[in-house]
C-alpha cells in the first residue's frame, strides 16, 4: 500500500495541517505521521475524526505520499500545492515544507 | 424532539397514525396522504381534528380536495436543504386560504425556523442540536424583511412608502 | 449609488449578529460542520484548498471609494494584503480565519457591505453592465432593477433552499457587457412600440458541465411586473427543479428537460396568479431607488477643451492607453476609464491593498467617488472628465494599473484554478501569466485586436471558458495538467458556446498552441475581422489543421 499522511483544515483559521505522531497538528507536511498499512491509515482517521469532534480540525482525509530523498512529497499535484502554497505566490508558500522541521512539532 | 407551536414549546396534542392503525374516536390524528386520499370521506366525518402528512414530492395541489376539512397539514423536510416545503406552505396559506395548523416535520433545525414561519408554518417538530428553549431565539434572528410572505409582516418597501398601510393584504394570489 | 436606510442597515447588522452566533455555536460543537456548512456558505464563506475563503458581495459591481478603502483595509488587517475580483463582480479573500469572520462582516456592514448569499443554493449577487448609468447606448440604468432584485432576493424565505445556486444578470443596453444569456435569469431592458419600459426575460442559460445559451421565455415583460415574474420563475424552479443529482440541478437542466414551451407555460400560469398581488413593489419604491442612480453633477464646459488630443500627441504611451481603455460616455466631455487588473505576467483580477487604496483615491479625485467592477475582472472609473484622464493615467502607472489592454489577448479571465481552489483539476493562473508574457508586445496585441481569452481550471467554468473567443479548460490526465482548447465562444449579445478544437495539450505546450491559433488567425483574417469573426467565417478547420496537422 502506498504510504499516506493525514491532512485537514484547522477549524478556527482554516489553515492546512497534518497529523503528527504526537497527535498534534502541524502546518508542515514534513512532520506528518506516515503510515503504510490499512490499519495504520484507519488509526490516523480515527484520531482525526476525534479531533474533528473536538472542533480542532475539519474535513480530515488521507493523502498518498512518497518519501523522496528523506522528504515527504504528496503524489497528487493538488496535494503538493496544498502543502506548499499557491505556486504563483512564492512569498505565500510554506518555507522549508519538505525539510524535516522537527522544531515545528 | 420538541414541538414548537406559536413560538413556544408545547405538548403535542396530535397522534401520528400509520396506515393500519384504526383511527381513534377522540383526539387529533395525523394520517398519511395516501390514507387521506383513500378514506377521505370517512375521515372527514370524524368528530375530532384530522391532519394529513404530505410526502416530499407532494405539492399543495395534492391536498386541495377536502382542504377545508383538514385541521393540520404536516409538510416534510427530508433534509433541511430541501426547500420545496417552503413553497408548499406559502401556497397553502396565501393561495388556498388554509387556516389550520401548518407543521414542519423532518429535518427541522434551528436556523430554518424563522424562514419557515415567514412561509406560514406555525408549528415545528424541532430536532436540532441546540436546546429547544434556546432555539426559540431564532425567530428573532432577522428583524426587517424585504419581501411579503405568508406571515404578512410589513415589507421594507411597504414601510418606506405607505407606513400607514404597513399591514396590507400581502398575499401571493 | 444606493445608500442604505435604517431598514437596510438593520438587516445587515442582524445578519452579522446571526452569523457571529452561528460561528460560536460551531466552535462550541452545538452545530456540526454539516449543519454549519450551508449557513456559512450563505454568508460567502468557503473552505478552500489552503484556508477559508470569503466572497464579499459587490452588488452589480458598484463600489464607493469608502467601500474600496475598507476592502483594502480588511485585506491588510485580516488577510495577506490582497483580494481577487471575480467573474461575478465580487471580491474574494483567500486567507480569512473563521474566528475573525464575524468581525470582518461587521467591518463590511459598517460601510454598507455584506457577504450574504454569495454562495449556497440561493439567489446570488445580481450582476449588471459595468458601464451602467454612463453607457452611451443604454435604455435605462440596469442597476435600478438590480437593486430592486437584490432586495427582493435577500433572505427570501421561500427561496433559501433551492435545488442549486441561482444567478441573475441585467443589462440596460443591447450591447451585452453582463453576459446575460449565460445566466439562470438574464434580463435585457428595452422599450416597446409605445416607449414603455420592460425586459426581455431569458431563463436557463449557464456554463459549467452543460453550457446553454438561455432561451427567451418572455419577449417583453413590463417593468412594474419584474418581481412577480421572477417569483413565478423561482417558484417553478424551487418546486420542480431536480434535486436528485447536484450536477443536474440548475434551472438550465429543468428548462432543457421540460422544454422551453412547457416551462414557459408553467411560469406564465404561476405568474397569472401572483401578478396582481403584493409581490411587485408598491408605488413610490421604484422611484425612491431610481433616484439613487441619477448622474452626479458633472462639470460640463462647452465641448471638450482639446487638451486630451494634445496630451495624446505628446505622450504615445498615454495615447495607447486612451485608445484601448477609454469607452464612450453618455455625456460629451466625460469618459469611462477602464483600469486593467491584467498587467503583463500578472495574476488576472488580483489587486493589492495598495492598489485598491490608489483606485479609491483616484475615484475620490476624478470619479465622484465611484468605482465599478467588471465581470471580466477589471475596474472602472465611470465619471472621469476627459481633461483629467492624463492625471489618472499617471497615477495608475505608479501602481502598475495602466496596462492598455482592454479586450486584448492579455486581458484574460482566469479563475483561481488549482493554486487556490479545491475543485480545480489544473492551474489556470500560471497559464494566463505565460500567455500574457508571450504576447507582452503591446503593438502586437493591438494588431491582433479584440480577443477574449478565458481560462477555467475545471469544468465548473468559473473562468467562463465556454464563452471565450479562445477558451481553455484545465483537465486532469493521469495526474498531469492538460488543457483543452475551445474556439468561437461569446458571452456578449451574439452569445455562443465555444467548440472543442481537438485533443488537450499538456501544460508545457498549451501556450505554443495559443500562439499558433493567433498566428493562424492573422494569416487568414479579412480586414476588420476580429478573431471571433474569422472563426465564425471559416470554422474550426484551418485552426484545427494548424494545431494538429492534417490526418
Amino acid at each position: 500500500m502506498t504510504q499516506q499522511v493525514l491532512s485537514a483544515n484547522r477549524l478556527r483559521d482554516g489553515i492546512v495541517v497534518y497529523l503528527t505522531r504526537h497527535n498534534t497538528w502541524s502546518e508542515l507536511i514534513a512532520t506528518g505521521e506516515i503510515v503504510g498499512s490499512e490499519t495504520g491509515a484507519a488509526d490516523l482517521l480515527v484520531r482525526a475524526q476525534h479531533a474533528a469532534a473536538e472542533r480542532v480540525v475539519v474535513d480530515p482525509y488521507l493523502i498518498e505520499i512518497a518519501e523522496i530523498d528523506g522528504e515527504i512529497r504528496p503524489i497528487k499535484y493538488r496535494e503538493f500545492i496544498r502543502a506548499t502554497g499557491p505556486t504563483i505566490r512564492p512569498d505565500l508558500s510554506k518555507q522549508n515544507y519538505l525539510r524535516d522541521a522537527k522544531e515545528a512539532v | 424532539m420538541a414541538l414548537i407551536k406559536n413560538r413556544e414549546i408545547t405538548e403535542d396534542s396530535w397522534v401520528q397514525l400509520d396506515d393500519e392503525t384504526p383511527v381513534p374516536s377522540e383526539g387529533g390524528a395525523i394520517v398519511s396522504i395516501s390514507r387521506w386520499r383513500k378514506d377521505r370521506v370517512a375521515l372527514s366525518s370524524r368528530n375530532a381534528p384530522i391532519g394529513v402528512q404530505l410526502e416530499s414530492d407532494n405539492g399543495p395541489e395534492d391536498v386541495l380536495d377536502g382542504l377545508d376539512r383538514l385541521d393540520l397539514i404536516a409538510v416534510p423536510f427530508a433534509t433541511f436543504k430541501d426547500g420545496r416545503g417552503y413553497s408548499t406552505a406559502r401556497l397553502l396559506r396565501e393561495r388556498h386560504g388554509f387556516t389550520g395548523e401548518l407543521r414542519a416535520v423532518g429535518n427541522v433545525l434551528r436556523d430554518q425556523l424563522p424562514l419557515m414561519e415567514r412561509c406560514g408554518f406555525d408549528s415545528f417538530q424541532y430536532v436540532g442540536g441546540t436546546e429547544a428553549l434556546v432555539a426559540l431565539k431564532a425567530f428573532k434572528d432577522i428583524g426587517a424583511v424585504y419581501q411579503t410572505a405568508a406571515d404578512r409582516r410589513a415589507s421594507a418597501a411597504a414601510l418606506r412608502n405607505h407606513p400607514s398601510q404597513a399591514f396590507s393584504n400581502g398575499t401571493c394570489g | 449609488m444606493y445608500m442604505y436606510d435604517e431598514i437596510d442597515r438593520s438587516l445587515v447588522d442582524d445578519r452579522v449578529s446571526q452569523f457571529r452566533d452561528q460561528v460560536t455555536r460551531r466552535m462550541s460543537g452545538e452545530l456540526s460542520e454539516d449543519e454549519f456548512k450551508p449557513l456559512r456558505l450563505m454568508n460567502g464563506v468557503y473552505l478552500q484548498l489552503h484556508a477559508y475563503m470569503l466572497r464579499a458581495a459587490i452588488p452589480y459591481g458598484t463600489l464607493s471609494s469608502e467601500q474600496m478603502r475598507k476592502l483594502a483595509w480588511i485585506a491588510k488587517k485580516y488577510d495577506r494584503g490582497y483580494g481577487h475580483f471575480t467573474t461575478r463582480q465580487n471580491l474574494q479573500y483567500n486567507w480569512p480565519a473563521l474566528e475573525d469572520l464575524p468581525d470582518i462582516l461587521a467591518e463590511l456592514a459598517s460601510v454598507q457591505m455584506h457577504a450574504m448569499q454569495t454562495s449556497g443554493n440561493c439567489i446570488r449577487n445580481v450582476t449588471a453592465d459595468q458601464f451602467a448609468g454612463v453607457a452611451a447606448d443604454e435604455v435605462v440604468d440596469p442597476r435600478i432593477y438590480a437593486e430592486i432584485i437584490r432586495q427582493w432576493s435577500t433572505l427570501h424565505p421561500e427561496f433559501t433552499f433551492l435545488p442549486r445556486k441561482f444567478k441573475i444578470a441585467v443589462t440596460g443596453s443591447q450591447q451585452d457587457r453582463a453576459a446575460v444569456k449565460v445566466h439562470d435569469i438574464g434580463l435585457i431592458a428595452k422599450r416597446d412600440g409605445d416607449g414603455k419600459l420592460g425586459f426581455e426575460v431569458i431563463v436557463g442559460g449557464g456554463l459549467g458541465r452543460t453550457p446553454f445559451i438561455g432561451p427567451t421565455v418572455r419577449e417583453f415583460l413590463p417593468e412594474e411586473h419584474l418581481l412577480s415574474y421572477l417569483e413565478a420563475v423561482l417558484r417553478v424552479y424551487n418546486q420542480l427543479g431536480r434535486r436528485d443529482n447536484m450536477y443536474k440541478a440548475r434551472i438550465k437542466i429543468q428548462v432543457h428537460e421540460t422544454g422551453v414551451e412547457s416551462f414557459t407555460e408553467m411560469v406564465e400560469a404561476e405568474w397569472a396568479q401572483i401578478r396582481a398581488t403584493a409581490v411587485d413593489l408598491p408605488a413610490g419604491e421604484k422611484e425612491r431607488i431610481a433616484a439613487f442612480f441619477s448622474l452626479p453633477r458633472y462639470d460640463i464646459e462647452d465641448g471638450s477643451s482639446g487638451k486630451l488630443a494634445e496630451q495624446k500627441r505628446d505622450d504615445l504611451d498615454f495615447a495607447r492607453w486612451v485608445d484601448a481603455n477609454i469607452a464612450p460616455h453618455k455625456v460629451s466631455g466625460y469618459a469611462i476609464a477602464n483600469i486593467s487588473l491584467k498587467p503583463i505576467g500578472g495574476i488576472p483580477g488580483d489587486a493589492s491593498s495598495e492598489q485598491m487604496d490608489a483606485v479609491a483615491a483616484l475615484a475620490d479625485r476624478f470619479s465622484f467617488s465611484e468605482i465599478r467592477v467588471t465581470h471580466e475582472q477589471n475596474l472602472v472609473l465611470p465619471h472621469v472628465r476627459e481633461d483629467n484622464l492624463y492625471a489618472v493615467w499617471q497615477t495608475l502607472k505608479s501602481y502598475d494599473l495602466h496596462t492598455p489592454n482592454l479586450g486584448h489577448i492579455s486581458d484574460m479571465i482566469a479563475c483561481p484554478g488549482m493554486d487556490y481552489c479545491a475543485l480545480a483539476n489544473a492551474r489556470s493562473i500560471p497559464v494566463a501569466q505565460e500567455i500574457s508574457e508571450r504576447f507582452a508586445d503591446l503593438e502586437r496585441q493591438h494588431d491582433i485586436g479584440e480577443l477574449k481569452l478565458k481560462i477555467s481550471g475545471c469544468i465548473n467554468a468559473c473562468g467562463h471558458h465556454h464563452v471565450g473567443h479562445i477558451g481553455i479548460l484545465g483537465v486532469d490526465r493521469k495526474g498531469e495538467e492538460y488543457y483543452q482548447i475551445t474556439l468561437g465562444g461569446s458571452g456578449a449579445e451574439d452569445a455562443s458556446v465555444g467548440e472543442i478544437i481537438g485533443p488537450a495539450f499538456p501544460y508545457a505546450s498549451v501556450v505554443n498552441a495559443v500562439e499558433i491559433l493567433v498566428e493562424s488567425y492573422l494569416d487568414i483574417r479579412n480586414e476588420g475581422e476580429r478573431f471571433l469573426d474569422t472563426y465564425r467565417r471559416v470554422g474550426k478547420g484551418p485552426f484545427k489543421e494548424a494545431l494538429y496537422g492534417t490526418d
